[in-house]
């Protein structure tokens, strides 16, 4: 239900622009959601403060409202979400303070990690969290990326090698500096895998489709085949399948285990673009004689 | 839904792109980065917009602006503990739970 704007705001129709905006102000004060976490009831409060200052806080609007050309009802607000509906979920974890805590470290077994003290009790500074994006072939092998903070500050990451979508690396003393002299907190960084368009991760083992032509099947021979350490020769054997899978060891991904994982080729035999006569006619004899049933094999 | 700068700055009015650079800049809106350029995620957006009205709504200058958001964000890191610990203890027994009650009326009395 709308009701009358001025009445929501609790002015005069003869209020001047200034009384209507310290008006306003003073009910963003007190119902923004923002400022108010905890009350559920806030939110619809504020948006019909919101709707109603949308229609009298803008001189030409309020000006075709007075005139009845426009009703309240034409500036109902959508929903809005606001910043509190995500503050206290793990996809705010960038933004939240565990100052609030720093005197608890009497608990520090009870709340581990969230303390400023941390393990020990000894303040600290806070951990400061960062999501990275890194592309496939630097997380299979590892190698050096720049991370640049929000004051434009540039932060070097060592990515070990095989680090795994959603892993969090932590950089000891890089996060903010500590009160007096005690030790900054770490810098965590959570690593986004940008996919790769040949190479497939499954554990440490890398899945990828190699393409082979007709003679390379049926006569075999050696075909070069990326990898994520660079490009090798791989051996096809003679009478190869479509779907059968090479597997070279240890061309996977050297992650936590003691031994690197594989890389599995499978493979797929691609016709010529163009079956020519030469081809079909070799192909019709060749039936004539060494018909088979590949669907009973 | 992940959105630009450029997106933002249309998507939020009263918003201009030095403020949002400024907000980027001090810390209090944190983007992630790819390329150099900046992208926001729901979070990011809701939490420009909270600026956004702190600012422009409420004309709080760049000495209050912190200083609110601080309390805030500090708000926001106790509420989550605070429903963290209430749900451990809900998993808890009866037993367990009726003896974190008796514990926690006697702490509340002093």
């Amino acid at each position: 239900m709308t009701k009358d704007p001025y009445a929501v705001l609790g002015v005069a129709k003869t209020a001047t622009a200034d009384e209507i905006k310290s008006a306003y102000r003073k009910l963003v004060k007190k119902l923004h959601p923002d400022l108010h976490p905890g009350d559920k009831k806030a939110a619809d409060r504020f948006k019909e403060v919101a709707s109603a200052y949308d229609i009298v806080g803008d001189a030409d609007k309020r000006a075709k409202f007075d005139k009845g050309e426009i009703d309240e009802a034409g500036q109902e607000r959508p929903q809005q979400r606001y910043y509190r509906d995500y503050a206290d979920q793990g996809g705010a974890r960038q933004y939240q303070s565990a100052r609030g805590f720093s005197d608890f470290d009497q608990f520090s077994d009870l709340f581990g990690d969230f303390f400023a003290g941390g393990a020990g009790g000894q303040p600290r500074g806070q951990n400061v969290h960062y999501r990275l994006e890194i592309d496939f072939l630097t997380a299979a092998t590892g190698g050096q990326q720049r991370i640049t903070l929000p004051d434009g500050k540039q932060l070097g990451v060592t990515i070990p090698e095989g680090v795994t979508d959603g892993q969090t690396l932590r950089l000891k003393g890089l996060g903010q500096s500590g009160p007096a002299n005690a030790p900054a907190g770490d810098a965590l960084i959570e690593i986004h895998v940008r996919p790769h368009p040949l190479f497939e991760r499954k554990g440490d083992d890398i899945v990828s489709e190699l393409a082979i032509g007709l003679d390379e099947a049926i006569l075999g021979g050696k075909v070069e085949a990326p990898t994520v350490s660079g490009r090798v020769m791989v051996a096809i054997p003679k009478g190869a399948s479509s779907g059968q899978t090479l597997r070279l060891k240890g061309k996977g991904i050297k992650g936590k285990g003691a031994a690197a994982g594989d890389h599995l080729i499978r493979l797929k035999i691609v016709m010529p673009k163009m079956i020519d006569d030469e081809l079909a006619t070799f192909i019709q004899t060749w039936r004539e004689k060494h018909a088979y049933d590949p669907r009973s094999l | 839904m992940i959105v630009s700068e450029q997106d933002l700055v249309i998507e939020i009015r009263d918003l201009s792109l030095p403020r949002l650079h400024k907000w980027i800049r001090l810390g209090w809106v944190k983007p992630e980065r790819r390329e150099g350029a900046a992208f926001f995620q729901e979070v990011d957006i809701a939490r420009v917009r909270m600026l956004n009205d702190l600012e422009q709504a409420l004309d709080f200058d760049d000495e209050t602006v912190p200083l609110v958001l601080s309390l805030l964000d500090q708000i926001h890191g106790l509420r989550r503990e605070l429903r963290n610990l209430a749900h451990a203890v809900e998993e808890q027994p009866d037993a367990v739970r009726d003896r974190i009650r008796t514990a926690y009326a006697r702490l509340s009395e002093t």
